[in-house]
C-alpha cells in the first residue's frame, strides 16, 4: 500500500475549534482505521501543546456501535486527542423511525378527564380539554386547544426544548424535562393563548404568550431539529 | 321495553338516593311505570325516603341468590299502582351482586315497565360497576363544590367507557346567594368544565330534607321549588324540552345569551 493512496483516504483540517477529519466513505472500515492509525503515530505532537479537540466526518459511512468505538480508541490512544463528535450524513431505518415516532405530532379529539391520562410519544395536539385532576404526557411539545386545567408534562423523557402551549391556561401544574411548576394558591382563573418553557439556564419554567415562542423556540418543530443538529 | 337509568356522582352524599326517590315519584306522577333499585348494599336509604322501610321482605340479594323471585321482592309504593321499589339488602354479603346478576335482573324487570331507576352507591369500586352495567343511559349528580364535580368528571370518564349514551347532568344543592357572591361555582363554569348535557338544577331546599324524613320524596308536593325542579327533570327525560325555569334560575344565562349575539364584551 503506497503512502499516497492512503492519503486520500483521510483529510486532515485545522479550524479554531481543533481539527476535523474527513473520511474517505467508500473504502472499508478496516483501511480506514489502519490509515487512521498510522496518520495519528506518525504526526508527533510536543509534550507541552494543549488538548486538541477533533471532529470526525464520516460522509455516507454508517458505524454501529462497535465500530464507532474502535475509532475513538484509536483517536484516543494518542494522548493530546479528544473525540468531541463524529457525524454521519446517514442513520438506520430504524433509527429514523423512532426520530419520527419521537417528532411526530398527535391528534386526540377528546377531553381529558379527572383521573385519566394521555401519553404520547412526540407532540401531543390535543383538541379538546384538560380537566383538574387529568394529566397529559408528551415525550415533545404540548399543544391544547382547549382549556388546560390539569396537569401537562412535556418533554417527558428529558427534552428540556418542550413547550406546553394551551388556548386557555390554568393549570394544576406544568411540568418540563424535570422541572415542575404549579399555579400559585388561590389563583382564580386563568390566561388565554398562553405557553409555557425552560428558561435559557433549563432551570425553571416561565410563561409567556403563545406568540413569544418564536422567539424562544425558533425551531419547534423537532424533526427538521434533529436531521440537522443529531 | 323500558330504559335504564343508573344515578350515579362518585363523591357521596350529593344527593343520588334523593334524586332517584325524586325522578321515580315524578316519571309516576307523569303516569309512567316506574321501577326504583336501590344498588346500595349495607347503606340502603331509598326504601327510607320512599317510606317503604317497613314493607321489605324480600331484597335484591335474595332475588340474586334466587330465594325469591324479582316479582315477590318488589315493594309496591304507597302512593302510586306504576312505581315500585326493588330494596338493598342491608346486612347480606355484597359479594353475591355481580354484573350478570344485576344484568339478569334489569332485563327481567324492562318489559313491565317503562322506566327503571338505578340509585348507584358512591365510589367507583365495584358497587359502581354493578349500578351502571345494566343501564342504557346515565345520570351524573353533581353539587356545585370543586370536589364533587370533581368526582363526577371521574366518573363521567369511566362512563365513557361504558357502552351506554353520553351522560347527563343534574346540579343539585344550589344556593343563589352563595353562586352570586363567587362562593360556589356556578352552573356555566360546572357544565363548561364537565362539558355533557345539563338536565336539570335543584336548589337547595329544606323541603327536600323534611319530605324525606316524612318518608314522602318533595316531588309529591305541588309546588316547592324543589319538586317542580324535579318534575321539570322528569319532563325532560320524557323529551319534552322544558326551559330552565326562572324559579330553578340558572345564573349567567343572560350572559350567554348576550355573547351569542355579541354584545358582552
Ligand atoms: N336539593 C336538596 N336540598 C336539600 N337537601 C338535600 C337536597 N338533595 C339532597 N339533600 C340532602 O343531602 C343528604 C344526602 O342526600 P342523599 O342521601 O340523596 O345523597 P346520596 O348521594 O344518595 O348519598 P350516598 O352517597 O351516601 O348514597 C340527605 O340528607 C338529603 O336530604
Ligand atoms: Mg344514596
Amino acid at each position: 500500500m503506497s503512502a499516497n493512496q492512503t492519503n486520500q483516504r483521510i483529510t486532515i483540517k485545522g479550524t479554531r475549534d481543533g481539527l476535523t477529519l474527513f473520511m474517505d466513505d467508500t473504502c472499508s472500515f478496516e483501511n480506514l482505521l489502519k490509515e487512521l492509525h498510522d496518520i495519528l503515530t506518525s504526526h508527533h505532537f510536543a509534550e507541552d501543546e494543549p488538548m486538541i479537540t477533533v471532529k470526525v466526518e464520516l460522509g455516507n459511512r454508517y458505524l454501529n456501535g462497535e465500530q464507532e468505538s474502535q475509532l475513538r480508541e484509536v483517536i484516543r490512544k494518542q494522548n493530546k486527542l479528544v473525540v468531541d463528535q463524529i457525524v454521519s450524513n446517514v442513520i438506520l431505518k430504524t433509527e429514523a423511525l423512532e426520530w419520527k415516532e419521537d417528532t411526530e405530532i398527535r391528534l386526540h379529539n377528546k377531553i381529558v378527564r379527572s383521573g385519566q391520562v394521555l401519553h404520547v410519544n412526540g407532540d401531543l395536539l390535543l383538541v379538546g380539554d384538560v380537566n383538574p385532576g387529568g394529566k397529559v404526557i408528551a415525550s415533545g411539545n404540548i399543544f391544547v386547544m382547549g382549556n388546560l386545567r390539569g396537569i401537562a408534562h412535556a418533554g417527558v423523557d428529558g427534552n428540556e426544548e418542550a413547550v406546553i402551549a394551551a388556548s386557555y391556561m390554568a393549570p394544576n401544574q406544568l411540568r418540563i424535562a424535570d422541572k415542575i411548576s404549579r399555579s400559585p394558591d388561590n389563583e382564580q382563573g386563568g390566561v388565554h393563548m398562553e405557553c409555557g418553557f425552560l428558561d435559557e439556564q433549563r432551570e425553571q419554567i416561565i410563561m409567556d404568550r403563545i406568540s413569544s415562542l418564536t422567539k424562544a423556540r425558533p425551531d419547534l418543530n423537532a424533526f427538521e431539529r434533529r436531521i440537522f443538529n443529531g | 321495553m323500558g330504559e335504564a337509568i343508573v344515578i350515579t356522582s362518585g363523591k357521596g352524599g350529593v344527593g343520588k338516593t334523593t334524586t332517584t326517590a325524586n325522578l321515580g315519584t315524578a316519571l309516576a306522577l307523569l303516569d309512567k311505570k316506574v321501577c326504583l333499585i336501590d344498588t346500595d348494599i349495607g347503606l340502603r336509604n331509598l326504601d327510607v325516603i320512599m317510606g317503604l322501610e317497613n314493607r321489605i321482605i324480600y331484597d335484591i340479594v335474595d332475588v340474586l341468590e334466587e330465594r325469591c323471585k324479582v316479582s315477590q321482592a318488589l315493594i309496591k309504593d304507597k302512593r302510586f299502582d306504576c312505581l315500585y321499589l326493588l330494596p338493598a339488602a342491608q346486612t347480606s354479603d355484597k359479594s353475591s351482586l355481580t354484573p350478570e346478576g344485576m344484568i339478569e335482573v334489569i332485563n327481567q324487570l324492562k318489559p313491565d315497565y317503562d322506566y327503571i331507576l338505578i340509585d348507584c352507591p358512591a365510589g367507583i369500586e365495584q358497587g359502581y360497576k354493578n349500578a351502571v352495567v345494566g343501564a342504557d343511559k346515565a345520570l351524573v349528580v353533581t353539587t356545585p363544590e370543586k370536589s364533587s364535580v370533581r368526582d363526577a368528571d371521574r366518573i363521567i370518564g369511566l362512563l365513557e367507557q361504558e357502552d351506554i349514551e353520553p351522560p347527563h347532568l343534574i346540579i343539585n344543592r344550589i344556593r343563589n346567594h352563595m353562586m352570586k357572591n363567587g362562593d360556589m361555582l356556578d352552573v356555566d363554569e360546572i357544565v363548561q368544565v364537565l362539558s355533557i348535557d345539563l338536565l336539570g338544577i335543584v336548589a337547595d331546599d329544606d323541603d327536600v330534607i323534611k319530605a324525606s324524613n316524612h318518608g314522602e320524596p318533595v316531588a309529591f308536593q305541588p309546588n316547592t321549588r324543589a319538586s317542580i325542579a324535579y318534575r321539570n327533570i322528569a319532563r325532560r327525560i320524557l323529551g319534552e324540552s322544558v326551559p330552565l325555569l326562572s324559579l330553578e334560575e340558572k345564573p349567567g344565562f343572560m350572559d350567554k345569551i348576550k355573547k351569542v349575539f355579541g354584545l358582552a364584551k
